[in-house]
């Protein structure tokens, strides 16, 4: 087996594990997980209560 | 809080950010320097330490490693402790990577004005430096990845997989296009050899970009624009496919530098399908970041640190726009080696990884000393300086890039050259005029900063930071 046969397995391999993660990415029965994780950076008020005056405008 | 679950680590964070600003100042000086050197060579006072290539490395090396490096060392340790709910794993590692990283840049500014350099571009420092830059790499490496796995969310957030892949690669590419044959305390030479050295070095180079200065960058993006703006990304699932397909491409991008040379012809053109196929996964983090604004633009009229995060996403969709188009051939064959490719970096260096670091230095120093920031309105001037310095120095490159490129490849019917190599530079001299003054209008930006955050933290206790208590199903 040639080189250019394993460069080809390998390219194949890894195209078909990108579309294997846009498939999982997409399947609707994540959603409401990825929509909790897009939440974590808000999970704690931390020093946000500090800088209040930033947002005046609300 | 019912339960003590201590602090977080925020003394590392602290000394970085400041160093952000530090070593911001003193790169983008030199750089100011040495653009004014190029308008007017006689700047160089005859003094071999003063001379254009000796500094534009010392530049290159601040900037990048200095003033980037620092930003994402302490955005990345914020970062990973706020969205793990966990202290750094180890405050002593952490102290070591903090003085080591200072020594290394000490070092460098050192070495490079004296002319010691491996000669690889972005990888200049010989290699008693690179060793300690090893040291340190892996001590980050344990810290951040240790960090991650004390963490008390499951879900490891997509900041960390940004952060993570840039600590990693850039591990990878400084080992390998670093090995060397020392022949000397400051002497060494480069394993590789011919074009091999050449390929190994532009693999490293431009994922130096993408890894350092993008994945690393897009890492700090994912948190704090979300923060500044306080509202969730865009869309977390487009964050997680544009992730694997940064990784899965960036790669292979390296051999567009290398256009029209010694290297195979079908390596140069795989490089420039890569480089074409990167402006996907690349825009989907523009828009992702962008788009997190979606229904809240009013916020961008009264709040100018998110004015900054936005606008270094709209320059990151316009330099990793004008990059795959420069990467292809013909399109080369006219950029290469002339400031076109100078203006393209600086598109993406100021515009991108400055003004992000900038928005998010704006957003955390004055939280790290509990203090409200000293003066929005100065905010909002270095906003406008800053931006108008960019469009001055890209503006002026392209016209200068073009004229350039066109110059040298003019010929008469008789094939010989039109205009000598000279005349060329000679045409250059007002575009390089313009943009010395587009550095001097970002780098006046920098001290308007360092001035208003000065007076925001000076004699402030700093912030203590407790972790919270667990919460939600994460």
């Amino acid at each position: 087996m040639g080189i250019g046969i394993v460069h080809g397995v390998w390219s194949l391999f890894i195209l078909l594990a990108f579309a294997g993660i846009v498939a999982w990415a997409w399947s609707g029965k994540r959603r409401h997980f990825f929509e909790e994780a897009g939440r974590i950076p808000f999970l704690a008020e931390d020093e946000d209560r500090v800088n209040r005056a930033d947002h005046d405008h609300e | 809080m019912a339960e003590n679950l201590g602090h977080y680590n925020h003394k590392v964070v602290r000394q970085f950010a400041v160093m952000t600003i530090v070593w911001g100042i003193v790169g983008m000086a030199v750089g100011v320097l040495i653009a004014a050197q190029l308008a007017w060579p006689a700047l160089n006072f005859d003094v071999p330490w003063l001379t254009y290539g000796r500094l534009r490395p010392l530049h290159t090396n601040a900037v990048i490693f200095a003033f980037g490096g620092s930003a994402l060392f302490a955005t990345s340790y914020f970062v990973v402790q706020r969205t793990c709910h966990a202290r750094l794993c180890n405050d002593a590692v952490a102290a070591f990577t903090f003085w080591g990283w200072q020594l290394v840049i000490l070092a460098a500014a050192i070495t490079l004005p004296l002319g010691l350099t491996q000669g690889k571009e972005y990888a200049e420092l010989e290699w008693p430096i690179d060793l300690l830059i090893t040291a340190v790499w892996l001590a980050y490496t344990y810290v951040f990845f240790g960090t991650i796995a004390q963490r008390r969310i499951r879900h490891i957030y997509v900041a960390n997989w940004f952060y993570g892949a840039f600590i990693i690669t850039v591990a990878l590419l400084h080992v390998v296009n670093s090995a060397a044959v020392p022949v000397g305390m400051f002497k060494s030479y480069s394993l590789y050899a011919g074009v091999q050295d050449a390929m190994v070095q532009w693999w490293y180079g431009h994922n130096a970009v993408g890894f350092f200065l993008t994945a690393g960058f897009l890492g700090m993006m994912y948190y704090f624009v979300p923060k500044q703006a306080e509202r969730p990304i865009y869309s977390y699932r487009l964050s997680v496919v544009h992730f694997w397909a940064l990784i899965f491409v960036y790669i292979w991008a390296g051999p567009h530098h290398l256009h029209y040379t010694a290297l195979p012809d079908w390596a140069q053109s795989l490089g420039m399908v890569m480089s074409l196929i990167l402006l996907a996964p690349s825009w989907g983090g523009m828009i992702n970041g962008i788009m997190t604004l979606s229904g809240a633009w009013e916020k961008l009229r009264t709040d100018p640190v998110l004015r900054f995060l936005i606008v270094s996403l709209s320059f990151y969709g316009m330099s990793t726009f004008e990059g795959p188009m420069m990467s292809i051939k013909t399109v080369n064959a006219l950029s290469h080696y002339t400031d076109w490719t100078i203006g393209h970096v600086h598109s993406g260096a100021l515009g991108w990884v400055a003004l992000v670091s900038i928005g998010t230095m704006y957003y955390l120093l004055p939280r790290l000393y509990g203090r409200e920031i000293h003066s929005k309105p100065l905010i909002e001037a270095h906003f406008w300086i800053a931006t108008l310095g960019i469009v001055l120095y890209i503006t002026s490159m392209w016209v200068a890039g073009i004229m350039q490129g066109l110059m040298w490849r003019a010929v008469n019917p008789d094939g010989t050259l039109i205009y000598s190599f000279v005349e060329s530079v000679q045409a250059m001299h007002p575009f390089y005029v313009i943009r010395l003054a587009g550095g001097v209008l970002f780098f006046t930006g920098m001290l308007i900063m360092a001035y208003n955050l000065w007076k925001t933290c000076v004699g402030a206790q700093p912030a203590a930071g407790p972790i919270p208590a667990p919460a939600g199903a994460l």
